[in-house]
């Protein structure tokens, strides 16, 4: 049985980071030209450690989907990053900030990777102000903040509602001087189908150019995977429509454990489903509750008047009104983690009192905010989410609340890496969101683009070199060897198997019906009872996928089709691992509710003393149940506690 | 009242980059007002994958209007009718029912088509390349309130920064030009103290690479502001000409 090494470094929490820095191995400059890294991902971790890991020297291949680098769905991240800068003197802290993350994550994170994520999140903000990311600042010059869920400081630093894009633009910067160097080389659209273990040791990568449907190998003397999380499981979420799981799932497989896969992000401002024919859920910034106020009617037959299109939300007099956050949880009101606002919303939905003709929405409103503000001061705060708004809904919230309900945003759960970032496979990395680490059961607000960024900037650049330093008398692999012609080999056979299936069902019904499946049985609230079905339902949807599949076209051509079927397929046997995972867990936290386990409440009702482990996976083989192998986390320096936002 | 139409789409397809491409007509029935474009793209394909052909190729992701890959030409506008939107954000509610919509790929020298509606843009991340970036490593910066930037430039390089690459502006452009790109990312630059210091040699190699993709000159005929799906400014143009010159002169 696979035994976990965390590989904390020692000392008080607060020295851990530099202790490790203090005594790691380095790579000198003559020798780090000599080795190849591959970075898979140009979102923000992988743009951030392409570039970085080019400055220091390193030969970098730097892998993405899209067809610029800049396209990753790093973009897309609207309300802003989180630093313990203490700029607006209200008692932040690194402490504070490592405290609200373990606290936010329901104690289900390691100690020391969110004592050194917090640690490393001031030196994001200099390093992006240093590249020209243009943050909003206040008149006298200095940089301004807002306020995010979970916290009772504002410690988030942000551009417009665009703080994604202005980051990665800035990672991109980064990466396109190295490009312009020649440490780094792009290989754009380009996806990764499989990873190259030459004696045990990451060594490389197959990768299909999409555009000529080549299936191409690469070496390197360690591998990267920063390709994001695997929330579109669910077909309907926030994410964009190429990310996918298959790189996490593709070193699954080749023996890196995947850990916490139930621990997914159900995020609560999304504009509500409007049809079947649906491809995406569009995100309404948290920052937006920052002023924003939720509610649903008091009165039963008001929310059925509304959604039988009787009553307007606005005919609804304020004491008719349900702030039913500010009711539940005076101390942090609309700014509750997420998990929790989510909850709380289908709490009220399932009891009657949803809006829209589906009954599947709560209202978001900012009459109070514009009476209060003024309209210009909300308009310059959240303009251009309002004008999203309208473009898809066709109603200006200016005028009528804004109709929200919850969808999957983001998943904690990845593949398990050490304090180093390193899996359990020698020379595979994992950074971002692909990896398990620094979230716990449930991500706060503003802290994917900190923890992103902090992985490529500041931990892997060191954390990798303590690996590479036994690695610079290896010479360059060539491609010939015969690891790299299997690995092939089998790319290719999984090609030949798809598409000679010709079946009678498109990918995308597939992959529908399997988000059905999982919102239905995996999703904001699971019984011992949903997940088993789940587990029938995937088995049988897996059959299905395999013998009825139809993938019009060419292997060896460009083929979407194609490209979607091969993450389909993965897709399937991640939410296998999500079912299997929550099945397992017998309590609930974060983003993890089991309805068994609640208090009086309904809260979410934690299981310390028997599930205060990273639940970790191991593939077993095609079709046999994966092994659990448990990491123990031990907290030596907080005290675990039931989350209370209410006082 | 949803509104619900029945619709033409007349496509542009094109095998390769070498093929010879034409249009194609597809009828499509019972399309709700609020489908999104992209997604009557989706069911079309659907409906063409059940009749075991190949479905159309176009190049999409985020979905939410600011990975800047979706990039169709509709109706003759890049981006479609609306103002200030891509592809994506496009609603079927501004369509007529009966009526024949026109989809064609972005059409410039320096985006040559890959496969139907997908176009290689490979040249902004060149030009980017030559020089769209500060020159510092990660690490050893100052803090990031050690230099007081005023709110006004820094509002106004956010306005600049927010271009999302798509190449509207080249593609409705008569000269195929990529001046409101390059000056987009020359004046966020050099609108901010920590850019300035590079502005002059930034400029330069920009338009010197720029010259070289094979872009063509800007007459100032505004159409790419107008079709900016993120309004971007042709001020910006100015100040990409002002910085421009005076590199020259001092050389």
């Amino acid at each position: 049985m696979t035994k976990l090494e965390a590989k904390i470094p020692q000392g008080p929490l607060a020295e851990k980071w530099t202790n490790y820095k203090d005594h790691q191995k380095l790579v000198n400059p003559a020798n780090k030209r000599r080795l190849d890294i591959i970075v898979v991902g140009t979102g923000l971790a992988g743009a951030s450690a392409a570039a970085s890991l080019g400055e220091l020297g390193f030969n970098v291949l730097n892998f993405c989907i899209q067809d610029s680098p800049r396209r990753a769905h790093s973009i897309a991240a609207q309300g802003g990053i989180n630093a313990a800068k203490n700029y607006q003197n209200d008692g932040d802290s690194v402490y504070r900030l490592f405290y609200d993350t373990i606290k936010g994550g329901d104690y289900r994170a390691r100690e020391a990777n969110v004592y050194r994520l917090a640690e490393v999140s001031n030196s994001i903000i200099d390093q992006c102000v240093a590249q020209g990311v243009p943050f909003a600042r206040e008149y006298g010059g200095l940089l301004d903040n807002r306020s995010f869920g979970g916290a009772q400081v504002s410690r988030t630093f942000y551009a417009k509602g665009q703080t994604g894009q202005q980051l990665l633009l800035g990672a991109y910067s980064a990466l396109s001087r190295q490009v312009h160097k020649g440490s780094v080389k792009l290989y754009t659209r380009y996806e990764m189908l499989d990873l190259v273990i030459i004696d045990g040791r990451a060594r490389g990568i197959i990768a299909r150019n999409l555009v000529t449907g080549k299936v191409e190998r690469f070496s390197a003397h360690a591998v990267v995977i920063g390709s994001g999380g695997y929330g579109n499981t669910f077909f309907l979420s926030t994410n964009a429509m190429n990310s996918n799981g298959s790189a996490a799932m593709q070193c699954y497989r080749k023996g890196a454990l995947f850990a916490n896969p139930a621990f997914a992000q159900i995020h609560p401002t999304c504009i509500p489903v409007h049809g079947e024919f649906q491809s995406k859920l569009t995100l309404m910034s948290e920052s937006l509750r920052n002023d924003g106020r939720i509610w649903v009617p008091k009165k039963i037959e008001d929310a059925q008047a509304i959604r039988e299109g009787k009553l307007k939300p606005t005919q609804i007099a304020e004491e008719d009104r349900d702030y039913y956050l500010e009711r539940r949880y005076p101390a942090f009101g609309n700014l509750v983690p997420r998990d929790v606002a989510s909850r709380a919303a289908k709490e009220r939905c399932d009891a009657g009192f949803g809006v829209n003709n589906t009954g599947l929405a709560v209202y978001l409103d900012f009459s109070s905010a514009i009476a209060r503000l003024g309209l210009k001061t909300v308009e310059a705060r959240y303009g251009n989410l309002f004008q999203m708004y309208e473009k898809i809904t066709a109603q200006n919230p200016y005028e009528t609340p804004m109709m929200i309900f919850p969808a999957i945003h983001y998943t904690m759960g990845g593949l398990w890496v050490d304090y180093e970032l390193q899996t359990t496979i020698q020379g595979c990395f994992a950074i971002g969101e692909a990896n398990f680490s620094d979230h716990g059961a449930n991500r706060l607000g503003a802290s994917a683009l900190m923890q992103g960024l902090a992985d490529g900037y500041f931990v892997l650049p060191y954390t990798i070199q303590n690996y590479l330093a036994d690695q610079i008398s290896v010479p360059r692999f060539s491609v010939d060897l015969p690891e790299f012609a299997e690995a092939e080999k089998a790319v290719e056979n999984r090609i030949a198997t798809l598409m000679s299936i010709k079946g009678k069902r498109s990918v995308d019904s597939l992959h529908k019906e399997l988000g059905h499946i999982m919102w239905d049985y995996v999703g904001m609230a699971r019984t011992k009872e949903s997940l088993e079905t789940a587990l029938t339902k995937l088995k049988a949807l897996k059959k299905e996928f395999w013998s009825n599949v139809f993938i019009p076209g060419e292997p060896n051509n460009l083929n979407v089709e194609l490209e979607k079927a091969l993450r389909v397929a993965d897709f399937i046997e991640i939410g296998e691992l999500m079912a299997l995972d929550g099945l397992n867990r017998n309590e609930s936290c974060g983003g993890h509710f089991r309805e068994e386990y609640q208090t009086p409440e309904g809260e979410a009702l934690r299981d310390d003393e028997h599930y205060a482990y990273a639940s970790c996976w191991q593939y077993e083989g095609d079709n046999k149940t994966p092994e659990l192998v448990k990491e123990p986390l031990v907290y030596e320096f907080t005290v675990r506690a039931q989350r209370n936002y209410k006082s | 009242m949803e509104k619900i139409i029945n619709i033409t789409v007349k496509v542009w397809r094109q095998k390769g980059p070498k093929a010879k491409g034409g249009f194609e007509s597809h009828k499509l029935n019972g399309i709700s007002g609020d489908t999104s474009f992209l997604e009557m793209l989706d069911i079309l394909n659907e409906q063409i994958v059940s009749e075991g052909k190949e479905p159309i190729a176009f190049d999409n992701d985020c979905r939410e209007g600011i990975c800047g890959m979706c990039s169709l030409y509709v109706n003759g506008h890049p981006h479609g009718p609306d103002n200030l939107i891509t592809t994506c954000q496009l609603h079927m509610r501004h369509f007529k029912d009966g009526e024949t919509i026109t989809v064609e790929p972005w059409r410039s020298a320096a985006f040559p088509v890959i496969r139907d509606l997908m176009v290689d843009r490979q040249a902004f991340d060149k030009i980017i390349q030559a020089g769209g970036y500060t020159s510092v490593n990660t690490g050893g910066v100052p803090d990031a309130n050690a230099i007081p930037i005023s709110k006004i430039d820094a509002d106004e390089a956010m306005d600049s920064a927010s271009c999302i690459g798509c190449g509207a502006c080249v593609a409705t452009c008569k000269n195929g030009s990529a001046m409101l790109f390059v000056s987009a990312k020359v004046s966020q630059l050099a609108l901010l103290p920590q850019g300035k210091i590079e502005a002059k040699a930034r400029a330069k190699a920009m338009v010197a690479k720029m010259d070289e993709l094979g872009f063509g000159n800007c007459t100032n005929t505004r159409a790419c502001e107008m079709e900016c799906p993120k309004g971007v400014s042709i001020s910006n143009i100015a100040r990409l000409n002002r910085q421009f010159l005076t590199a020259k002169f001092s050389d």
